[in-house]
């Protein structure tokens, strides 16, 4: 295996990753903005919309990423969704995103505890004051590693997007790997970068919790 | 929306979705077989068994699920063995399940209590007794419900599987999206096959988990 041949396929491969972090940064936001709305909707007491959104996630979760994934890219023009590529896999992953992350606020909303709500309440804090400045905080603290962990788990569903063409690191990887038929070396390449970005992330999340809980340790 | 594209496909579709399950099935096997041998490794008095159980367990849930699938199908040849592409899916599907599945493991060891161990020891079981007959019983019991989501998880997955050309359920709506010209139809109809089977076996699970607890 000649270690040039990285060299030569170089710019494909940096522009992969390029249409990787934008895939998994776009995707990310848009699923934890998307869950977000959800977890506030479904905290109104309207029972109809309660159920609609969680039938919805029901469905989201329950159907695996690449069968979403080909509704929307090969089904969506049926329904007069055209998109591009890279808009189609963002798009595909906030929807897949949107249903975890909803599910995640919703636990962290529910583990903000009723004492805190009661108090403010009785200092006179209005509702959307204590929705901002109480609930909301106090849940972003709770479900910091369930986000480190989603935010992982969708930047390793980024390479199920080299199926429809979308030209990020997995596809140019496997482009390379046709063209130099040096399949397992540039895969396990691939495989090893992974890794280590997987790890990166873990560790920033972990840095991030260590922070996020600092004012536990110092009371 | 034309229908009948959909229940024209239908008997095809619930015949691989038959191929989904039992593959599914057969990697959680595969799974709990490696998940068992690398909590071994990963309890082991020797610490370079220790290190590589959790290399292990830290590579194949770091590295995405398409990646191993393709890693294996071109190492395979690679150091000359020719398997079938089903054959190298579940294998994939059971390396990876492996690190989940030791996870789980040894999350419910932690739930048995220290003293039953040391106290089998002190009346002389040997260490494999010990395992054999009094942890890896409790073991299974406590992570029952755990590993039937496992489960549901490595379903999803199996649809991958589908790259490396196995006729599983989600290549089969591919063909038959690309034959009918009816991909939303199609799609549709394969997503509540999926859902089908993941909400029976999320019964399942809760059904298991009751009367396990009833057990103890």
């Amino acid at each position: 295996m000649d270690v040039s041949l990285f060299l030569h396929y170089g710019p494909s491969l940096a522009s992969g990753l390029g249409v990787t972090l934008l895939c998994w940064a776009a995707g990310a936001a848009l699923g934890v903005v998307l869950g977000f709305a959800i977890a506030l909707l479904r905290r109104l007491p309207v029972p109809p919309l309660r159920w609609l959104l969680r039938a919805l996630i029901e469905i989201v979760r329950g159907t695996p990423f690449l069968v979403q994934l080909y509704l929307l890219y090969d089904g969506g023009p049926a329904i007069g969704l055209r998109l591009a590529d890279i808009p189609t896999g963002i798009l595909a992953l906030g929807i897949y995103g949107s249903a975890y992350f909803a599910e995640i606020f919703r636990a962290g909303f529910d583990s903000v505890p009723q004492g805190q709500i009661e108090a403010a309440l009785s200092l006179g804090l209005s509702r959307g004051a204590i929705l901002w400045r109480i609930r909301v905080p106090t849940m972003l603290v709770a479900i910091v590693p369930a986000l480190t962990n989603m935010l992982i788990i969708l930047s390793k569903e980024v390479v199920v997007l080299s199926v429809i063409a979308v030209p990020e690191l997995m596809y140019q990887v496997q482009s390379m790997a046709a063209e130099t038929f040096a399949a397992f070396e540039t895969i396990l390449a691939l495989a090893l970068l992974y890794w280590l970005m997987v790890e990166l992330v873990a560790r920033l999340g972990r840095a991030a919790e260590r922070r996020a809980t600092a004012f536990l340790r110092a009371a | 929306m034309k229908l009948q594209a959909a229940l024209d496909a239908l008997p095809y579709l619930l015949s691989a979705a038959g191929t989904t399950l039992w593959i599914s099935l057969a990697g959680i096997a595969l799974g709990q077989v490696l998940g068992a041998c690398v909590l071994l490794a990963r309890t082991a008095r020797s610490p370079a068994l220790r290190r590589a159980g959790a290399v292990y367990v830290s590579f194949f849930r770091g590295v995405p699920l398409l990646v191993q699938l393709l890693l294996i199908y071109y190492f395979l040849p690679y150091i000359g063995i020719d398997v079938p592409p089903l054959v190298a899916a579940i294998g994939a599907l059971g390396l990876a399940s492996g690190a989940y599945v030791s996870e789980i493991f040894r999350g419910s060891l932690a739930a048995i209590p220290r003293g039953q161990a040391e106290a089998a020891q002190a009346l002389g079981f040997s260490s494999a007794t010990v395992w054999r007959r009094i942890l890896l019983p409790q073991m299974l019991r406590i992570s029952t419900p755990a590993l039937v989501n496992e489960l549901i998880l490595l379903l999803k997955a199996s649809s991958l599987i589908s790259v490396v050309g196995v006729t599983e359920l989600t290549r089969t709506s591919h063909s038959f999206a690309a034959a009918t010209y009816r991909p939303f139809e199609i799609y549709i109809t394969a997503a509540l096959i999926y859902l089908a089977m993941n909400l029976a076996l999320a019964a399942l699970g809760a059904v298991l988990e009751r009367r396990l607890a009833a057990a103890g």
